[in-house]
């Protein structure tokens, strides 16, 4: 009996020679993440449970970006907080001011994460490194703190589920619709527990930066970890980037899975998950009048330089309508310079665009562009959730960054095949 | 443990954005948290509860993010346990890990009313339906889990172990 790419690196990890679904594991972590909204419980955790020293100081991520730059004086308290480990306990990968990008942009973008690797996070979006291959899940702050001592954590091997995904997409298609039309399928607990693996021709030719968007919202799905077999994209990625070893790993032939779906992606349109979840998903063609007073274009979903080209491309030729806050984000400082130096902020400068330092702010209604009641904004984030952005009377629109540029321009939910 | 109290019955996907909304994430005090339990799904929710009472969801509650704000919030605001249908991956190990007693039941929520009393047995397994006199099956916690929470909690249980810690403090 062969094994699914997700129990290899799991059985890898726990140094096991064979594995179940269901079973639990005790396995080793290879990169630790936590944010500033959740560190402070794990290093708190930590601290009670007698840490002197974390177990490998290059093994611990800590990426201040929630509320960046500093939203109010707590914020600050709980950043500050922080800081103070990190320089005590000498951290190498501690991002904040102008270092600090959207984690899951950033980690990649780095070559902090890499294919092989066993990742947890202390926030659910950490599914996103299953786009190199690596196995990586969100977890709560105890378990960080748990791994910031020991190096290991617990887990329950999930069932895998495999999407095959065949066909051209058309223009304008992106990773992201192919996301959003299988949440909007398989609904927001689809997954539960499970491990989505993505295969097929489709996925075979998909950039790697519309395989980071997928893999983003497996959570959106329930899953515990969405996960892309490494190939020829995935080491043009890792190289250069990589400062350590890495491996691949790949499903066997023989693999077992839970369940198998299909889906041809040569007949999808761009695709919108109305509010107030991710699974309420339609094709652009229906989905009617909507007009919007903000569009966010960013986040770890799809602030990537790929993501702000295919916007630039639109607000080329076009200017936001009046009455359109358009703000786009930068993931990483990275980005953000590539973006200069492309000429992409000029075009979104003269199209009304507000530019936002990498943050995730807007994203999770923390700050730097917040709705108001009965406001509603498209945005290529991951999560729609009632008062995700703001005002618990506000709505958010799920979309592809073509999407939300064209939707910015006329004013109203828009394909980019109207302008 | 016996857990006794009114029933405070919610939807499916309840997420953690409902549970504790992020604009209230700049601090990690459970008492400033549970000021806010629920907020977005009923407004109203911690002046109505009373300490030991239940919150019954529906499938996937806790969906959403990582945040082990939302277990600590629902503890803090004085809720004995949850009980759902299902519940979402990351929630059920914060709850787990926190010491937040959590059960799944697909036959309680069609058969309980909001305000109604119940009793929670999880030695014996079983919920009571106070009034109408009717029980139902809980399904098991996983030996592990049940070690977690005997342990009381993730930190505790390493504690435990902390011979074969290297970054423990060996007092
Ligand atoms: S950009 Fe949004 S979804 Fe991504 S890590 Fe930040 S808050 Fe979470």
């Amino acid at each position: 009996m062969g094994y699914p790419i997700t129990e290899k690196i799991l059985m890898a990890h726990a140094g096991l020679k064979e594995i179940s679904p269901g079973q639990l594991i005790n396995a080793k972590v290879d990169i630790a993440l936590g944010n500033d909204i959740t560190s402070p419980i794990a290093i708190k955790e930590f601290r009670k449970a007698g840490g002197l020293k974390v177990f490998d100081k290059d093994k611990v991520a800590l990426v201040l970006d929630h509320f960046t730059p500093n939203k109010d004086i707590s914020s600050a308290q709980q950043c500050k907080f922080i800081r103070q480990f990190a320089v005590e306990q000498q951290i190498t990968h501690f991002f904040e001011g102008g270092q600090v990008g959207i984690e899951h942009a950033l980690l990649p973008e780095r070559g902090i994460v890499l294919p092989g690797d066993l990742i947890i996070g202390a926030d659910s979006h950490t599914c996103t490194y299953g786009a190199l291959g690596a196995f990586a899940t969100g977890v709560g702050s105890t378990d960080l703190a748990a791994v910031m001592l020991t190096g290991e954590l617990w887990f329950k091997v999930p069932q895998s589920m495999k999407f095959i995904i065949t066909g051209k997409m058309p223009k304008w298609v992106s990773g992201k619709d192919l996301i959003l039309n299988i949440i909007g399928r398989i609904g927001v607990d689809g997954a539960l527990h499970k491990a989505m693996e993505f295969t097929g021709d489709t996925i075979s030719n998909l950039p790697m930066a519309d395989r980071l968007s997928m893999a983003n919202m497996a959570i959106e799905a329930g899953a515990k970890n969405g996960i892309f077999a490494p190939d020829a994209i995935t080491k043009d990625y890792v190289e250069g980037r990589a400062k350590r070893p890495y491996k691949f790993y790949e499903s066997d032939a023989n693999a077992v899975y839970e369940g198998i779906i299909e889906i041809d992606a040569s007949k999808l349109e761009p695709q919108v998950a109305f509010p107030h979840l991710p699974s309420n998903v339609k094709g652009i063609s229906h989905a009617g009048i909507v007009k919007i007073d903000q569009s966010l274009i960013g986040s770890c979903t799809n602030g990537r330089i790929e993501d702000l080209r295919i916007a630039a491309q639109i607000f080329k030729k076009h200017k936001a309508a009046s009455g359109v806050r358009l703000i786009v984000v930068p993931a990483t400082p990275f980005i953000y310079k590539q973006a200069l130096q492309e000429g992409l902020l000029e075009i979104f400068l003269n199209a009304g665009a507000v530019i936002s330092p990498p943050s995730c702010g807007a994203c999770l209604g923390g700050h730097l562009g917040i709705l108001a009641e009965g406001e509603k904004a498209i945005a290529t984030t991951n999560r729609n959730f009632v008062g995700r952005m703001g005002h618990p009377k506000s709505e958010v629109y799920l979309a592809s960054p073509a999407v939300a540029a064209a939707s910015a321009v006329l004013g109203r939910i828009a394909s980019p095949e109207e302008l | 443990m016996i857990f006794q109290g009114k029933v405070w019955k919610f939807g499916n996907n309840i997420d953690t954005d409902a549970i504790i909304p992020a604009r209230y994430l700049t601090t990690s005090d459970p008492q400033e948290l549970a000021a806010h339990c629920m907020e977005d799904a009923d407004p109203q929710f911690v002046t109505k509860i009373k300490a030991g009472d239940i919150i019954l969801g529906g499938e996937n509650f806790g969906c959403g993010s990582s945040r082990e704000h939302a277990p600590i919030a629902i503890k803090a605001a004085g809720i004995s346990c949850v009980i759902a249908k299902s519940f979402a991956r990351i929630f059920y190990r914060n709850a787990f890990n926190m010491g937040l007693p959590i059960f799944e039941s697909q036959e309680l929520y069609e058969a309980v009313q909001e305000g109604e009393e119940i009793t929670v047995d999880s030695v014996a397994g079983t919920i009571t339906l106070v009034s109408k006199n009717k029980t139902f099956r809980i399904n098991p916690i996983p030996p592990f889990m049940e070690q977690l929470i005997a342990d009381g909690g993730l930190m505790k249980h390493l504690a435990g172990k902390r011979v074969n810690i290297a970054g423990m403090n060996p007092k």
